[in-house]
């Protein structure tokens, strides 16, 4: 990464680089993790969650520009704007994932895209920010609350650890670490919930018990920016 | 499970393929994306009526395109909402200027899809309007869930407000007609086998030879409980009994009844739960004013069967019977 640069402020500052290593991370976790995603939906849902988002992600990959996947990514993509490559990933989405997950990532990444704007890195704090618009329209999209064992449950927490982190002067490694982590966590606590939004609500009482599967692929993506980004320390899916 | 498939990914793609040969003419399939519209949409000034889902549920909602009912359906990946980017080009293919009904089945993911959909369709100018139908009484209403799913009322919506876009009738008028509809139907369905989806290749849910769930959804959701087979006289019971109860339906009301197929029921069980039904009405002093017997909002093969009741009034009525000219339902053309 070059020195210097309106915006540039550390080391690991989120660019159109970043962003792209991290779709091809969150992509390949997907496909790697297909089925156990898919299986998750089964028990408490209607077992497509894995293959829908392997197929949105996979568009994704498809969609994205040739010179930013390859090896010279970096210096192709240094100065791209943010808000046009998550509007594009957001649409993408919308258009291939189809179900409750294509609305609701692709709002996601739609309203990342319009907070980064023309902005072509993003600071911690600045990330923090544009993280947190992106899971309010989540929120709105889906009319859910924290505790009703969906996506937002491993999402809110990651707002607050961006903003703390932020606040505390963490670099954007270190931040993105622990933005995963409190994903993980809030995806754990998703097990005894009863699910009040989605066709997991349908089965009541019975849906507790079982780890939410949008938490599960929100776990997934916030765990392969934070290695992208330079964190490390991996944490664990289930346990 | 054994299926007449290429490749499970291909399905929804050759199928259309199929409905496209097969109704040439008098449908048109367009494939980037997925949207089936009547062969002369858009009709100018009328109301366009739009629907869609997941694919599986045959002949909904493709199968009823056309003259007297949808004018274009969009059809999802298989028990997957189609994308707002379809119900997006359906909406402006076939609106002749008289706005666009979206006509909804009650799903967490559909709702959002076509949510999305007519906030997209409206910053291209186009006026939508949207109604959910949730008639399911299996599930239970209220805050704490999605809310009933959508499930036979959709196909007697789908008809009664096309009958009533064909008349002229506005886009508010259409709009209210399909609520008053959604409002005084109810449904519930039993399931005596799973479906299986091509992708997953194995069954759903698993059910014993010796098993039924009563209350399943149209995706092989689990229902209201687990209980041994029964007879037909007695799944009657428990459905009807439900559904009337629910609205209620009472003594003197004429109704539509609809004994709808899982898929893997032969019509001849229809037959046998429809007497039952008939019976189990006429004890009631509910009158079966209208029927429709068959499989069309299918959950794959799943055997098994919905019940759905519509309370009919004069111009209810009269809107079915009206003329209807779609490859799944036809009569009057």
């Amino acid at each position: 990464m070059s020195a210097g640069g309106a915006g540039r402020t550390s080391e690991g500052a989120v660019d159109a680089a970043a962003v792209t290593a991290w779709l091809r991370e969150f992509a390949a976790d997907v496909a790697a993790r297909r089925d156990e995603l898919t299986e998750l939906d089964a028990a408490i849902g209607d077992a497509d969650h894995g293959v829908n988002m392997d197929r949105g992600m996979q568009a994704v990959m498809s969609k994205l520009p040739a010179a930013a996947i390859g090896a010279d990514a970096r210096a192709a993509s240094e100065e791209a704007p943010l808000g046009p490559l998550l509007k594009t990933v957001g649409m993408t989405l919308v258009s291939t994932v189809g179900g409750a997950a294509g609305p609701l990532y692709g709002t996601l990444f739609l309203e990342m895209g319009k907070a980064a704007g023309d902005r072509a890195a993003l600071t911690t704090a600045e990330w923090a920010e544009v993280v947190a618009a992106g899971v309010a329209g989540v929120q709105r999209r889906g009319k859910a609350e924290a505790g009703d064992k969906t996506m937002v449950d491993a999402l809110l927490p990651v707002v607050g650890a961006l903003r703390a982190a932020a606040q505390g002067g963490a670099e954007t490694s270190a931040a993105a670490r622990a933005a995963a982590n409190a994903a993980a966590q809030g995806m754990r606590a998703t097990v005894p919930l009863v699910a009040r939004k989605g066709r997991a609500s349908y089965l009541g009482e019975r849906s507790a018990g079982h780890q939410d599967p949008g938490a599960t692929s929100s776990w997934l993506l916030l765990e392969a920016a934070a290695r992208v980004l330079g964190g490390g320390g991996a944490t664990t899916g289930t346990d | 499970m054994k299926k007449l498939v290429n490749r499970p990914e291909d399905v929804v793609r050759e199928e259309l393929t199929g409905i496209a040969l097969a109704h040439a003419g008098r449908l048109v399939v367009h494939t980037d994306p997925h949207w089936i519209a009547r062969g002369d949409a858009p009709v100018p000034d009328k109301v366009a009526l739009v629907s869609g889902g997941g694919s599986g549920h045959e002949p909904l909602h493709g199968g009823f395109v056309g003259p007297g009912m949808l004018d274009a359906a969009c059809p999802g990946e298989v028990f997957t909402s189609p994308t707002p980017d379809q119900m997006l080009e359906a909406a402006k293919g076939v609106d002749g200027g008289g706005g666009v009904l979206f006509i909804v089945k009650n799903y967490t993911g559909d709702v959002m899809n076509f949510e999305m959909a007519a906030d997209l369709a409206r910053e291209e100018g186009i006026t939508v309007e949207q109604v959910v139908i949730a008639d399911d009484v299996a599930v239970e209403d209220s805050l704490y869930t999605a809310g009933r799913r959508g499930v036979g009322a959709t196909v007697l919506a789908e008809k009664i407000c096309g009958a009533a876009t064909e008349e002229g009738r506005p886009l508010e008028a259409v709009a209210g007609l399909c609520h008053t509809v959604a409002d005084q139907s109810r449904s519930m369905g039993v399931a005596l086998t799973s479906c299986t989806t091509p992708m997953a290749g194995r069954p759903t849910f698993e059910l014993g030879d010796d098993e039924m769930e009563v209350g399943v959804g149209i995706h092989g959701e689990p229902g209201r409980e687990r209980r041994p087979l029964a007879s037909a006289r007695d799944v009657v019971e428990t459905l009807a009994g439900a559904v009337v109860g629910d609205l209620p339906f009472g003594d003197g009301d004429r109704v539509l009844a609809f004994v709808n197929g899982m898929g893997g029921t032969p019509l001849m069980e229809l037959y046998v739960v429809y007497a039952e039904l008939h019976r189990f009405l006429q004890e009631r002093g509910i009158t079966i004013a209208r029927n429709l017997v068959g499989s069309y909002a299918t959950s794959l093969d799943m055997a098994g069967c919905s019940i759905t009741l519509l309370k009919l009034d004069e111009e209810l009525t009269r809107l079915w019977d009206a003329p209807v000219d779609t490859p799944g339902l036809r009569w009057g053309a």
